[in-house]
């Protein structure tokens, strides 16, 4: 059986400025690779061309033994149609860092809106939907509240619901706490790691090096556009081969 | 105080229905102005560099040529080609167009005050790029826009009256035929005043309610 997920020789040009170098990359169902680095290391950028949120420059995605975001045609390669597209990525759900919930609708809305409109669900089964996946992130008790009336945490977990609500094969964590005053981080952590516990396959993106350490069974030392070292958490996080990894850690550690 | 009365009594029928002729082109123009104004600038964001040259072109003519002028040009221009329009439709014709062209930077600008990641969240949900606008991006857009296109709603009431210089049978042109027959100059002027006033008065009132809301909302 094909990998979930499987990254191969991805580059990524912004107008000149060479971001991602060829970075390769599996994920097995059920698993959790986090992926950290110094920041302008492309790991962000890593991220969002999982989900083709930006177009590769170079190299291939595939979910589920599926090419993501391309059409294949003989030895060629063509970005998909948008509505294609959308199919394709309403099977992996993202959180931001800058949460993005929708403003106009209250949380429940948030999460609800897309399992109607994307996949024409009814209202009532989308807000039992909804309700389930609140819920789960702990924010039943919001469920009617719009985003500017909630913390920062609660946001992000409202929108950890919207993004588990598209029941996604991959949850992809786009630095999930680094908005979030230091308070708050913990309860958005919490969640994640429940998550994980569940088995959602993820990747996560983040600063967070000791949380990394203990949610993740993999992972990835992005520096410059590639990848400088990846392995289990206590081998690279607990015993960094590379000098420039040794550098990163200590200086995040030190905090 | 009988005279004032008996002159209200002969003046006010024909003023109020002018009013409604007053009104009727207000909304008309402003229905096609909003169509126009929407439509021109989901468009522009297609990024078709020649649309949008033409767009941009449309916008600046019609922003910095008087309405007085498009006006005259619609309804003594267009039988040159053939085409012999009664005043109403060119009025609605002339200030429609000109509000499209207003009303498209409006727009414009309230779409690209979204922030991206409103965008993009809706993307990775699975919207298309259409779903993204109609759900997420217009409704944000509708409610920012809603004060200045608000403003400009009372503007294009007010500025209705251009339109009797092309001989639409509105507020100003009845004022300026009683005005022939009456003499009643000050007295006419002042109950078209007043006409206007409480037409206009409520609508901006609503317009500074929302302009509260919004600031709450935000």
């Amino acid at each position: 059986m094909a990998a979930l997920l499987r990254v191969d020789d991805l580059y990524k040009d912004f107008a000149g400025l060479k971001v991602l170098k060829g970075v390769s990359m599996t994920l097995e169902r059920g698993h959790k690779t986090a992926i950290i680095g110094p920041s302008g290391c492309g790991k962000s950028t890593l991220l969002r061309c999982i989900n083709y949120m930006e177009t590769p420059t170079a190299g291939h995605i595939h979910l589920d033994g599926e090419l993501f975001g391309e059409t294949q045609n003989g030895g060629k390669y063509q970005r998909m149609s948008e509505k294609q597209l959308a199919r394709q990525r309403s099977q992996v759900g993202m959180v931001f860092q800058g949460f993005y919930l929708w403003p106009h609708l209250n949380a429940r809305d948030n999460v609800a809106i897309a399992p109607m409109k994307v996949r024409g669900m009814e209202k009532r089964a989308a807000y039992e939907l909804a309700d389930a996946m609140l819920e789960k992130v702990h924010m039943s008790h919001k469920r009617d509240e719009f985003p500017e009336r909630l913390s920062g945490g609660q946001q992000q977990r409202v929108a950890i619901a919207r993004a588990l609500a598209q029941q996604p094969k991959l949850m992809l964590f786009d630095e999930p706490t680094s908005a979030l005053d230091p308070e708050l981080v913990g309860e958005v952590l919490k969640v994640i790691q429940e998550l994980a516990a569940e088995g959602i396959s993820m990747v996560l993106v983040t600063h967070e090096v000791r949380f990394a350490r203990q949610v993740a069974d993999h992972v990835i030392f992005l520096g410059d556009g590639v990848v400088v070292e990846e392995g289990a958490p206590d081998q690279v996080i607990g015993a960094p081969k590379h000098e420039r990894l040794r550098s990163f850690l200590k200086q995040i550690l030190e905090h | 105080m009988d005279v004032i009365l008996g002159k209200i009594a002969t003046l006010g029928p024909p003023l109020l229905l002018g009013a409604v002729t007053t009104v009727t082109i207000t909304l008309v123009s402003l229905i096609i102005a909003i169509i126009l104004g929407l439509t021109l600038a989901l468009i522009q964001r297609a990024r078709i560099t020649w649309l949008n040259w033409i767009i941009a072109a449309y916008i600046e003519l019609f922003r910095n040529t008087p309405v007085l002028a498009q006006l005259f040009i619609i309804y003594f221009g267009l039988p040159y080609l053939g085409y012999k329009i009664p005043s109403f439709l060119a009025a609605v014709i002339g200030l429609g167009l000109n509000g499209g062209a207003v009303l498209a930077e409006v727009f414009r600008a309230g779409i690209a005050a979204i922030h991206v990641g409103q965008r993009e969240a809706s993307l990775s949900v699975g919207m298309t790029p259409w779903m993204a606008m109609r759900y997420i991006i217009l409704p944000q857009t509708w409610r920012m826009t809603l004060p200045p296109t608000g403003n400009y709603a009372i503007a294009l009431f007010k500025d209705t009256a251009v339109v009797s210089a092309i001989a639409a049978p509105e507020i100003m042109f009845y004022a300026r035929t009683l005005v022939a027959s009456t003499f009643e100059t000050a007295f006419i002027y002042l109950l078209v005043a007043l006409i206007y006033f409480v037409l206009a008065f409520p609508m901006a009132r609503l317009v500074d309610r929302l302009e509260r809301q919004q600031r709450a909302w935000l």
